[in-house]
């Protein structure tokens, strides 16, 4: 089948313009935090996954240290290493393709493959998805971080209150049922709770062994699931077949065909 | 230490992290606990991280135009804007907030 031809492909291509374009927020904020245009431009090409770039311009913009920042950069980066098990199962790549899949395993790669249930179609939405996103990520932060470095005040513009919405829309989609809501705002709250009294940045990591701890000691309500797909937060932020498979299915009854 | 070190450290440990995932044997994707535990420390990240960059300014707890910003972009979440305008929708909140001399 050609790339053109395939369904996961087809897809693949536009969660990566849609992943893509929002680089620019990143790039734009990085500025804002205080990294040099190539800092930026490294975090996207090498670090190269959203909620962890974000994480590390976060807590740099909160006052945090280095090591505070990649600390929680880290920590955020742990769900890829759990993406990288499943597609691994999935795509067995073998030799350097394996070296690059890890690369471009992220929320977007992962997503597009396991919506897939054909094999080769699976190597194509996850190939598309993760390549597709790599390249336009890394224009579109360029472009966000020199609009960045050209604004001057980020604060005139907003760019902090862009970064709380920047984290809080990363946060949303993983809120699906109660026991994530919950968990979100029990570490919400121990944060505010220690921000006086620890250095900048460290709050952060708080949380984070708090939410550490309440995954390693509660009891699984479903111990039969794939691992990855337990509604806690480990399924991908993005769904790219709500839209296109509704569209699909619905083709020929709900969209008018345009002559 | 040096901005840069950091940057290049955390882009080699995130790198080995997804590198991991490849190369560990299946027996450890059977252990549903540390899923668990990355899929609970995703969100209790990203959630401290939106608290601390709407109401944290140094080691003091403030409320300034950046809750503005948390109150739109949830708006827009809930009318399942798209990323990018959620964004924007926090950017024009805290500067139309600090417009109004509110900050």
């Amino acid at each position: 089948m050609k790339l053109r031809d395939s369904p996961a492909a087809k897809i693949g291509a536009s969660i990566a313009i849609a992943t893509g374009l929002y680089g620019v927020s990143f790039g734009a904020l990085s500025a804002a935090s205080g990294m040099t245009f190539w800092q930026t431009m490294v975090l996207s090409l090498l670090l190269f996954s959203g909620g962890s770039q974000f994480a590390f311009i976060g807590v740099v913009a909160a006052g945090g240290t280095g090591l505070a920042a990649m600390s929680a950069s880290a920590l955020l980066g742990i769900r890829n290493g759990v993406y990288g098990m499943q597609l691994n199962a999935l795509l067995r790549p073998t030799g350097w393709r394996r070296f690059a899949a890890a690369h471009v395993t992220i929320d977007e790669s992962t997503a597009t493959a396991t919506g897939q249930s054909d094999p080769d179609e699976q190597k194509r939405g996850f190939w598309v998805a993760g390549v597709g996103v790599f390249i336009l990520w890394n224009i579109m932060t360029a472009v966000g971080a020199a609009i960045g470095d050209a604004l001057g005040d980020p604060k005139q513009w907003g760019l902090d209150g862009a970064a709380v919405a920047a984290f809080l829309g990363l946060l949303w989609p993983r809120i699906k049922a109660l026991q994530p809501a919950a968990i979100a705002i029990v570490c919400a709250v121990v944060t505010l709770l220690v921000v006086p009294f620890v250095p900048p940045g460290v709050p952060i990591l708080v949380a984070a062994l708090v939410a550490a701890l309440i995954g390693w000691f509660r009891r699984d309500t479903a111990p039969d699931h794939a691992p990855g797909h337990i509604g806690d937060g480990l399924e991908p932020d993005v769904d790219p077949y709500q839209r296109p498979a509704h569209s699909h299915q619905a083709g020929t009854t709900r969209e008018e065909e345009t002559p | 230490m040096n901005m840069w070190l950091w940057i290049l450290l955390v882009a080699a440990v995130a790198y080995a992290t997804k590198l991991l995932g490849y190369l560990v044997p299946a027996k450890v994707l059977a252990n549903p606990r540390m899923s668990r535990v990355a899929g609970t420390l995703t969100i209790g990240l990203l959630a401290s991280l939106t608290v601390v960059n709407a109401a944290a300014a140094g080691t003091g707890v403030v409320i300034d135009a950046r809750l503005g910003a948390l109150v739109a972009a949830a708006i827009a979440l809930w009318f399942k804007a798209p990323f990018l305008v959620v964004v924007l929708a926090g950017a024009a909140a805290a500067a139309g907030l600090r417009l109004l001399g509110w900050a």
